[in-house]
């Protein structure tokens, strides 16, 4: 992975800019030793991995602000990291940069149930939050996997997804407003309490943009009263195509469940030598549809599902009769990566997205992708939303495997884009599909993206080498190519 | 004497734009028309006539997606959807009876100026409906977003940026949209006779409720009295109302269990599909303050804070007001006034941790007031350059939202 070349001139004054920090954060919260900073030395994609220059930590805004307007003086990359968490690469570190940590801001600052959101500093973990607010009967929608761990600012800046995501959007669809810190040290705020914010839609705009524009100091999310009741359909299918049309059908219905989950034979039986949920191991599909709200709508719409599976071919079908046993469906599913790290030394997890008509061609297009680069492939599926989530399996320690993995994880994300489908549908580009930009975008919409960077972060300090493959200098960008008067235009009546 | 520039195509939008960059022609844009009574007036040269690019392109229903040119008419997306018993889910409105215009909303409008209805507080607002887009921007280059597809993080969220930029970044010309099934039933709960601190404790409740509230608005008597629909004009009173959407069962059993949990707030009563439909339009596109010229003003603030800032203002002046979104959604009509009560509007929505626009007032008013709330220092630069960043020479909808942007 190619990353913008150290500087020599900072790694030259690493001792002065350490110093720097400790006079701005205090010393116990920066640290410059090779133990400590190999503890961030990468996030969740763990196959690239970078020793930072230095890490700080600061705790308050105002600390935050004169961290950046320090680096930006002397021209100090800066790489902002929640939970470290990602799947994508997007707190990688970098050589010449100082890693900006925000694990001190982990305070609920205010829940406030008649306007029903919270105020949460950004290192406070997603769960963390739902919990906060469990007793007075609401919760926080988005529910990522890692939600244990992962940090609601880390969810901001990747807007993550999660099982929920179908029916209850992601994270961008439940912020309210955010106080973030650009790379010049100025706090700005977008949003607030209300629906909608004033202005540019900045709230909008810094969700999903991997900590390169600005780094979120304060969050507001909406809370929601939890659903009454809960249901899980459990559904066992003969073939790929069969729950395809399956996830179809619950759609073109008009039903939009909580959750839509689609694991493969493969998937199923790593789960279930793994944790017994008690999947069908005969089928080559199964589905788990969880429908949520008022009981008398769950009863009705588990009803309906159960009728569109069988008439979909369902080879089994059951619905949850107890909490105990929709957490049991769930179970599996939300052992799929653990169960694939037990079969496999080594697991890469892909994450594009396609139009849920192309499912069954999909899959099938990964099996023989499969077969032709000898690795195996269990594909654990967010089927309602077309989010695919192969998992890869590979031996880091056989010579070459982790190239042919990352090679046919290339494949399978470009077949993505070739069925009107996107290079990433919930853990970001980060370094890991940077270089695959191109397959989705053209140069022109990518210098505009990147001209938006530019407005925020005009020397292009703040987590630089992410999501864009080329750097452009903003000067470069900033320029005009319009071929003034070389078009004949004041003929206008041809318009 | 006013010109227009009228592209059939993407290629002929891109020469628009070149032939306006290169001798620095500003240009407003517009596409159904109806909207061009909003924001700040503008000093441009001449119109770009976005209309020919229009039409749907790309409609799968199971898929949940649209995608059509950016100047097709919502009337038609709506047709198209109804067939399939789909829907707008962020309930579009059409302020054409408001201004005093026809009413022709482009699906380009509405995402440009992010305009919502009442469901606005289940669904999401327009801005999230938004998938991906293709648009010419003011460096005259044909550029996307996002995508076809519900779920997806590549690249920027420019959708939300270029939702709710009311034309100055870039002149949409494609855009693709969310679509959702239509509910099988709708109703409404209304409330008689609550006063609009009580009313919007009740609609606070309700939407805390496991109830799922697709509606939630409070009409003061005299805006109730104006309604088409008789249950609610000749209520005589104040009337709150509460809408419930989905299958048959699940609305009939919600319907009662609200009306149970305001059994002691007055009398009850119930709209069903004709008048729930006719009472949420109603709702959606200001039909209270539609037959006056009084200028108009939306407010956005945390809901419980709605009554409280209508009060703190008719300390300070004259003005009638209804609200929507659970009282997070005050439509304000002060008695006319040069400005249009600005000052006090303004300072009254922040200090209640809102924000207020101008929605109705002559043009000379709205040339001489702040339409839109005034930005903080660092917000105001980081908008500049933004501006700059996608039309460097300002000739798209120059100053429709801020002066100099």
């Amino acid at each position: 992975m190619q990353m913008p070349p150290p500087d020599e001139n900072t790694l030259g004054h690493r001792a002065e800019i350490a110093a720097g920090l400790r006079d701005l954060i205090g010393d116990a919260h920066v640290m410059d030793d090779d133990v400590s900073l190999k503890a961030y030395d990468s996030d969740g994609l763990s196959a690239y991995r970078q020793t930072p220059m230095l890490v700080a930590l600061p705790g308050t805004t105002q600390e935050v602000s004169r961290v950046l307007a320090f680096c930006a003086k002397h021209e100090v990359k800066v790489v902002p990291r929640g939970a470290g968490t990602g799947l994508s690469g997007g707190a990688l570190p970098l050589a010449d940069g100082v890693t900006l940590g925000l694990g001190r801001f982990n305070r609920i600052l205010d829940i406030d149930y008649p306007n029903r959101s919270a105020v949460v500093q950004p290192g406070v973990a997603n769960l963390t939050i739902s919990q906060a607010v469990d007793a007075a009967g609401y919760y926080y929608a988005p529910d990522p996997s890692s939600q244990i761990a992962c940090s609601i600012g880390g969810n901001v800046a990747e807007n993550s997804g999660g099982v929920h995501c179908l029916k209850y959007g992601l994270t961008t669809n439940n912020l309210l407003g955010v106080e973030m810190v650009l790379m010049g040290g100025e706090i700005i705020r977008a949003g607030g309490k209300q629906f909608d914010a004033d202005g540019y839609d900045l709230l909008g705009l810094i969700t999903g943009s991997e900590g390169m524009l600005g780094v979120i100091t304060e969050v507001t999310v909406r809370i929601l009263p939890k659903p009454p009741m809960a249901r899980a359909l459990l559904m066992g299918f003969a073939s790929n195509d069969a729950a395809g049309q399956c996830v179809a059908g619950i759609i073109a219905a008009g039903i939009i469940p909580a959750g839509l989950e689609l694991m493969d034979k493969l998937a199923v039986h790593a789960v279930e030598e793994f944790c017994h949920a008690g999947y069908p191991l005969d089928a080559e599909a199964i589905l788990i549809c969880e429908l949520d709200g008022p009981e008398v709508e769950v009863e009705e719409l588990a009803r309906r599902v159960g009728d569109i599976a069988a008439s979909c071919g369902a080879t089994s079908s059951r619905v949850s009769e107890s909490e105990a046993e929709r957490q049991r469906f769930w179970l599996g599913r939300k052992s799929a990566f653990p169960a694939a790290g037990r079969i496999s030394p080594d697991y890469y997890v892909m994450d594009g997205t396609i139009p849920r008509r192309r499912l069954a061609e999909v899959l099938n297009r990964i099996s023989e992708l499969s077969a032709q680069y000898g690795l195996k492939v269990a594909n654990v599926f967010h089927a309602g939303d077309g989010n695919l989530h192969p998992l890869i399996f590979y031996d880091a320690n056989v010579p070459g495997e982790l190239e042919r993995t990352e090679e046919m994880g290339g494949e399978i994300l470009k077949l993505c884009v070739a069925v009107g489908g996107v290079l990433t549908g919930e853990h970001g580009v980060g370094v890991e599909k940077r270089d695959l930009m191109g397959v989705m975008f053209s140069e022109t919409d990518l210098k505009q993206q990147q001209r938006v960077k530019c407005a925020f972060d005009s020397r292009q300090l703040l987590n630089p080498g992410k999501v864009f493959p080329t750097l452009h200098r903003c000067a470069e960008l900033g320029r005009m190519h319009v071929h003034g008067g070389e078009t004949a235009f004041p003929d206008l009546p041809r318009f | 004497m006013l010109q227009s520039l009228k592209p059939g195509s993407t290629g002929e939008l891109v020469e628009a734009i070149e032939w306006a960059v290169s001798g620095t022609h500003p240009l407003e844009l517009v596409g159904g028309g109806s909207k061009r009574a909003l924001g700040r007036p503008m000093q441009t040269e001449m119109t770009l006539d976005l209309s020919a690019l229009s039409g749907i392109r790309e409609y799968a229903p199971e898929e949940l997606v649209l995608t059509a040119g950016a100047a097709t008419p919502i009337a038609e997306i709506e047709a198209a959807l109804d067939e399939k018993a789909q829907m707008l889910a962020f309930e579009p409105a059409d302020y054409g009876a408001l201004l005093g215009v026809p009413e022709g909303a482009t699906l380009g409008g509405v995402f440009a100026c992010n305009i919502s209805g009442p469901r606005r507080i289940k669904a999401g607002a327009a801005r999230d409906h938004l998938l991906g887009f293709h648009a010419v921007s003011g460096r005259a280059e044909d550029f996307k977003a996002g995508g076809k597809v519900v779920k997806n993080v590549t690249g920027y969220d420019l959708c939300k940026l270029l939702a709710g930029s009311w034309g100055t970044l870039a002149a949409l010309h494609e855009v693709s949209l969310k679509v959702l099934p239509a509910p099988e039933r709708i109703r409404t709960v209304l409330i008689m006779g609550l006063d609009e601190d009580r009313a919007i404790a009740a609609l606070g409740e309700a939407m805390s409720s496991a109830h799922d509230v697709s509606g939630a608005a409070h009409l003061p008597a005299a805006q109730a009295a104006r309604s088409a629909i008789s249950y609610v004009a000749k209520a005589g009173a104040a009337v709150t109302a509460l809408r419930v959407e989905g299958i048959g069962p699940s609305v009939e059993t919600r319907c009662r269990e609200l009306r149970a949990l305001f059994a002691g707030h007055g009398d009850g009563e119930e709209l069903h599909s004709m008048n729930s439909r006719q009472f949420w339009r109603e709702i959606r596109d200001v039909a209270p303050f539609a037959g006056d010229s009084r200028a108009v003003w939306r407010i956005s603030l945390p809901p419980a804070a709605g009554a409280l800032l209508v009060a703190a203002l008719r300390e300070l002046l004259v003005a009638e007001a209804y609200y929507d979104w659970g009282g997070g959604l005050v439509w304000l009509a002060p008695a006319a006034g040069e400005d249009a009560g600005a000052a006090l509007i303004h300072a009254a929505a922040a200090a209640h941790g809102g924000h207020a626009t101008l929605l109705r007032a002559s043009g000379d008013v709205r040339a001489a007031i702040a339409v839109f709330k005034p930005q903080a220092p660092a917000v105001a630069a980081l908008t500049a350059r933004l501006k700059e960043s996608f039309d460097p020479t300002g000739v798209l909808n120059p100053g429709r939202m801020y002066p100099g942007v």
